[in-house]
């Protein structure tokens, strides 16, 4: 295309020509490397890309059956004499109740050609061990049942609804039943007497070692009261500590100081802060332990940091001007602060509240040193009960054997991570929707 | 009357007082003709009367919780002491839990050794004390502050600049806590270090290459004393970092630099928020994905090519980690590429670059240290990350460098050696801490060395 250009007639300039050879040459396979370069990228982009769809994939997969759980419909009769209660304002009565007899002599007459004690045993299994409170309660808040006969829909055992709903999908999982169950479940489904209903048990229970009894309510609650205790501690302290940084720090090494260390502690292993928590909180304060208010006072120190960043940034983003014309009319510095910087950075501040927040919500591991792992069924309703939260639930879960907890704490993950998501999102909405561009 | 029910009280007498306060200025400056004529305005009289009245009870809260546990402890064992009981010092903790216990009904009383309910009711007789006391105390201080800055009240009375004052002071606290929280990491992890190094050599724990931390209850049981070698907990945790940074690096990296260099806006727009769902993703997640997802799977794959694969192998738990690391990687990694300079971009297309050429020859040397510090700061995060190892890694500490075989880490052990109830003085407990302090020095200069080198190369640019 180009012509070599001729200054002179005398000396034709050589070099050149080679070079544009050697370029013209090379051309194809630089442009097949930037291609592959490109892939390369892609591809990169692609594989975090399938990160993401996997993991969601094989959580709601897994755990989009846990919203629906097997009944049985069986006649019960709340026959005085089997149960042992005549009266049910007396407590002892009710606690001393043969509440479980209740199920089983329903299931005898369901199913009358059983006879045997292992036979007996394989029946009664057929329902929830809990079936027999659940009726407690019903009859309990209905009293004029006692004696009567009805008809209700219990609770089945986990092992169960496992199969039910394997059998259901088409690929019948029955390793945990025998024959005869495996038949009587066909009679039930051909009656229909066996359905699968919203687990309503999953939002209003606490923890409990039967997987078709336990519900995450306790551990929600628990999550509830830590982040409260986490955000009315690291909102006002991490504001103010921006705000001190910002505004009023004077320039030396102490100032530097405490600059290194916020940031060295941003990015501290969670785990460190569990040790802190044990051996500060509860071995020399005496916090007792596994309360929201220990699991509080460690997220605290947990995100501090992100909280004094974010806020930090929001700050330096109010333009000076609006600080010199505070001044210039005779405010001091700390109205100008105070009526000035503040409300303009708080959107930004509050946007950073909201994501280190979701940081606390998700953070498992230092609470597993402050004794918030335990065991525990009723539902906490303060600051001082024991508790646990949601992702030690999780976690606690994940390593039951019972192949039914599977579905439950991939249940409980999408509830997590539908918090977290609606987190997330209204701290992004709120930037969107409160950002001031100077 | 409980702490809570106090500080509520205080802080109500406190908004009282600042009506009062602001009351009162109000009230002086009516005669003179308006709050033009006072010093400062009718809030800051009230602010500095509400100050005095609940920040130095406040305080006098805060130094009792810290006094009065270990205050009462220690009348609680004199009593016992003098009583006639011996009481070693090693038992002393053990015993302080049981009277807590009796004290607070979790133990039967009637089972229980007569001079441990004794000391038991002490106690508890001790606490009412105290609570009372402490209530009494606050409430007179608070009367006293009130009063005192109620009277001095007056037209020429310097509010304003004494309530700013004490309240910078307030906010350097709070930025006081950031240090108070790291020397507390600090002293907590030393101190009981310290302890356990006592008991162990501390080359053993260096250099040692078995780690078995159960100390067995009786003597002459096999193992009996423990031993407590932690190289194969380094090993392990290296080689699990290792494992994820070999996903991370490069996906993370490529990722970073199509998004900076390549990608149109729209693509952009769409890829780098999904990207990063990934780092919101809580860690217990990850965990029960690699235990029950990708480990068995794994395994699987092994079989069906004949390798044997463990069901908690390095490289599961490793490749989990990897790609939590990567949202990581790329956004530090898509900061630097974006803050290199654009006429460093153009001179190189200009002379005949093609955009990959630019990018391996100009970007990535010029944001090399950028790049590095941001690497760093991800092997420090998965040094530390401990929820999905705990879930997907091994228990048993093997030295192995075979990602296909299980193996244990720091923080697992910590895990594992700290749940569940626990003596405080046992080696096993102590243990934990010596592995979280080196997990802590580590991460420490990891953190240090990358952040310096990021900051470094951010002002040659800016």
């Amino acid at each position: 295309m180009t012509k070599p250009v001729n200054t002179s007639v005398n000396t034709p300039v050589k070099s050149p020509v080679n070079n544009l050879e050697k370029v013209r040459k090379s051309l194809g396979r630089r442009n097949r490397s930037e291609q592959l370069f490109r892939w390369y990228g892609r591809l990169a982009i692609l594989i975090g890309l399938a990160a993401v769809t996997v993991l969601f994939t094989d959580i709601v997969s897994k755990g989009h059956g846990a919203f629906r759980i097997a009944y049985l419909q069986l006649e019960v009769e709340y026959n005085k004499d089997l149960i042992g209660v005549d009266n049910l304002t007396d407590s002892e009565q009710l606690v001393l109740g043969n509440w479980q007899a209740v199920p089983k002599q329903a299931l005898r007459q369901q199913f009358t050609d059983v006879s045997g004690r292992s036979d007996k045993r394989k029946l009664y299994g057929l329902v929830s061990n809990g079936a027999g409170f659940d009726l407690k309660d019903r009859l309990l808040a209905n009293p004029q049942l006692l004696g009567t006969k009805e008809t209700v829909w219990v609770l089945a055992d986990d092992d169960i609804d496992t199969y039910y709903k394997s059998w259901l999908d088409g690929e019948p999982y029955a390793a945990r039943l025998s024959d005869k169950q495996v038949k009587w479940i066909g009679e039930l489904h051909d009656q229909g007497k066996i359905r699968l209903q919203f687990n309503s048990n999953l939002f209003t229970r606490g923890d409990s070692r039967e997987p078709e009894q336990a519900g995450i309510r306790g551990a929600v609650m628990g999550s509830l009261f830590t982040l409260l205790l986490t955000l009315m501690l690291s909102f006002p302290i991490g504001v103010a500590a921006a705000i001190y940084l910002e505004e009023f720090a004077p320039k030396n090494g102490w100032t530097d100081f405490i600059e290194v260390n916020i940031n060295n502690l941003a990015a501290v292993p969670s785990i460190i802060f569990g040790l802190l928590g044990l051996a500060i909180f509860i071995n020399f304060f005496h916090v007792p332990r596994s309360v929201p208010i220990v699991g509080g006072l460690v997220l605290t120190l947990m995100t501090l940091p992100t909280i004094i960043i974010t806020s930090r940034a929001a700050i330096k983003s109010v333009p000076p001007s609006i600080r010199e014309a505070a001044l210039g009319m005779g405010a001091s510095k700390y109205q100008m602060v105070m009526h000035h910087v503040l409300p303009l950075a708080l959107p930004g501040m509050l946007t950073g509240a909201i994501i280190g927040m979701a940081q606390a919500l998700g953070e498992s591991a230092p609470l597993l040193m402050i004794g918030m792992v335990a065991f525990i069924v009723d539902i906490p309703a303060g600051f001082n009960d024991p508790a646990t939260v949601l992702p030690v639930q999780i976690f606690l879960w994940a390593d039951s054997p019972e192949r039914a907890f599977i579905e439950k704490t991939s249940a409980a993950i999408m509830v997590l991570l539908s918090f977290l998501i609606v987190m997330n999102t209204s701290a992004v909405w709120l930037r969107k929707r409160l950002e001031r561009r100077w | 009357m409980q702490v809570t029910n106090i500080l509520i009280l205080i802080l109500g007498l406190g908004l009282f007082a600042f009506y009062l306060g602001r009351g009162r200025s109000l009230a002086l400056a009516k005669p003179l003709g308006g709050i033009r004529h006072i010093h400062s305005l009718p809030s800051y009289y009230g602010a500095h009367v509400a100050l005095w009245c609940a920040l130095p009870s406040l305080l006098l809260l805060g130094l009792w919780m810290i006094f009065d546990g270990p205050l009462i402890n220690s009348i609680v064992l004199k009593s016992l002491a003098a009583g006639g009981m011996v009481v070693e010092s090693s038992g002393e903790s053990l015993l302080m839990n049981k009277i807590t216990n009796l004290a607070q009904g979790v133990l039967p009383r009637k089972s229980a050794d007569p001079e441990l309910v004794a000391a038991a009711d002490l106690m508890l007789r001790l606490e009412v004390i105290s609570r009372w006391s402490l209530t009494a105390l606050m409430m007179t201080l608070s009367l006293i502050g009130f009063g005192w800055s109620w009277s001095r009240i007056s037209s020429s009375f310097r509010a304003r600049p004494r309530v700013e004052k004490v309240m910078e002071k307030l906010l350097l606290a709070c930025a006081c806590v950031a240090i108070f929280t790291t020397l507390g990491i600090v002293l907590s992890v030393l101190f009981e270090s310290i302890q356990f190094f006592r008991s162990v050599p501390i080359d053993d724990f260096v250099f040692g290459l078995d780690w078995s931390p159960q100390t067995a209850i009786r003597e002459d049981q096999v193992g009996s004393s423990g031993s407590f070698g932690a190289v194969p907990l380094f090993v392990g945790t290296l080689l699990i970092s290792a494992v994820a940074m070999c996903i991370a690096v490069p996906v993370g990296l490529m990722s970073a630099i199509y998004l900076a260099e390549y990608a149109s806006q729209s693509v952009r727009g769409f890829a780098k928020p999904a990207l990063e769902v990934l780092a919101g993703i809580p860690t217990v997640v990850y965990g029960f994905f690699a235990a029950l997802t990708v480990a068995p799977f794994l395994r699987d794959l092994g079989a069906s090519f004949g390798l044997s694969v463990s069901s908690e192998s390095a490289l599961a738990a490793g490749g989990v980690m990897g790609v939590m690391i990567i949202p990581f990687i790329s956004s530090l990694a898509d900061d630097v590429i974006t803050a290199v300079p654009q006429s460093m971009r153009d001179g190189s297309l200009a002379m005949g670059a093609t955009k990959s050429e630019t990018v391996r020859n100009v970007i990535i040397p010029a944001a090399l240290p950028g790049i590095v510090g941001g690497i760093m700061l991800a092997v420090s995060r998965a040094i530390g990350e401990t929820m999905i190892v705990v879930m997907a890694a091994g228990m048993a500490a093997k030295l192995t460098a075979n990602p296909l075989d299980s193996v244990t880490t720091v923080t697992v052990q910590i895990v594992t050696l700290l749940t569940g109830d626990q003596e405080f003085d046992s080696p096993k407990t102590l243990a934990a801490f010596a592995l979280g302090l080196m997990l802590f020095v580590v991460t420490l200069m990891l953190n240090i060395f990358a952040l310096q080198i990021v900051k470094k190369y951010r002002e040659q640019y800016d």
